[in-house]
């Protein structure tokens, strides 16, 4: 699995990026769930920014909203080494 | 005002025996009931190992209430909260009608259907 929608190879034809959420009708996004929001996540913790999700903005900001209430109730860390 | 629907997850601390933990959950419970909250959910999420140390504790047991009150009672209730030396962390979420929804489809078990579309995005 890989969040990256372009291939890695660029004489490849590119696969359109897209919203996974807006895709498959997802209307909300639960903080409580913390294995769906590591897919946003990089190995120290971060978010991921959208150029890279493909998220469209409405849920990029459900996502950074969720990941920070997460990381409040100690589900998801501020800071990791190595967390996938 | 008008009802909200609310939904709030505390943790707290491990160093309880089992009834002490049920005491706590029940006495916040029985605080909403008190402030005309209507509690139409209350779930045990477990002893879970915390992603970072809160006050030396590597663990603690998450409770989760749904529910819908006024919104001036929040604050007292947080206060309380607050107060309470047996909480580690708290947080209150105002839900928006997807979050109903969401909350009740989770209630009703719908996980499988919903991981399914996840993994076909994934």
């Amino acid at each position: 699995m890989s969040l990256q929608n372009e291939p890695i190879n660029r004489r490849q034809e590119r696969t359109k990026k897209y919203c996974r959420f807006t895709k498959y009708g997802v209307k909300y996004i639960d903080y409580k769930d913390p294995e769906f929001l590591l897919k946003f996540l990089n190995e120290q913790g971060k978010i991921l920014p959208r150029r890279i999700t493909g998220n469209s903005q409405k849920f990029q900001k459900k996502i950074a909203r969720s990941v920070k209430r997460a990381r409040q109730l100690a589900l998801l860390p501020y800071v990791a080494d190595g967390l996938k | 005002m008008a009802i909200k629907h609310y939904e709030v997850v505390f943790i707290v601390t491990p160093v309880l025996s089992d009834s002490e933990t049920t005491e706590t959950i029940a006495k916040f419970e029985g605080l909403l009931k008190g402030a005309d909250a209507d509690v139409y959910h209350s779930e045990d999420m477990g002893l879970r190992k915390l992603a970072y140390p809160i006050d030396k504790k590597s663990t603690g047991h998450y409770h989760l209430f749904e529910f819908k009150a006024d919104p001036s009672i929040i604050a007292k209730f947080e206060i309380e909260l607050k107060r309470d030396e047996n909480i580690l962390r708290f947080l209150t979420v105002s839900l928006d009608k997807h979050g109903v929804d969401f909350n009740a489809r989770r209630r009703n078990g719908e996980w499988a259907k919903k991981s399914e579309t996840e993994e076909k995005s994934a």
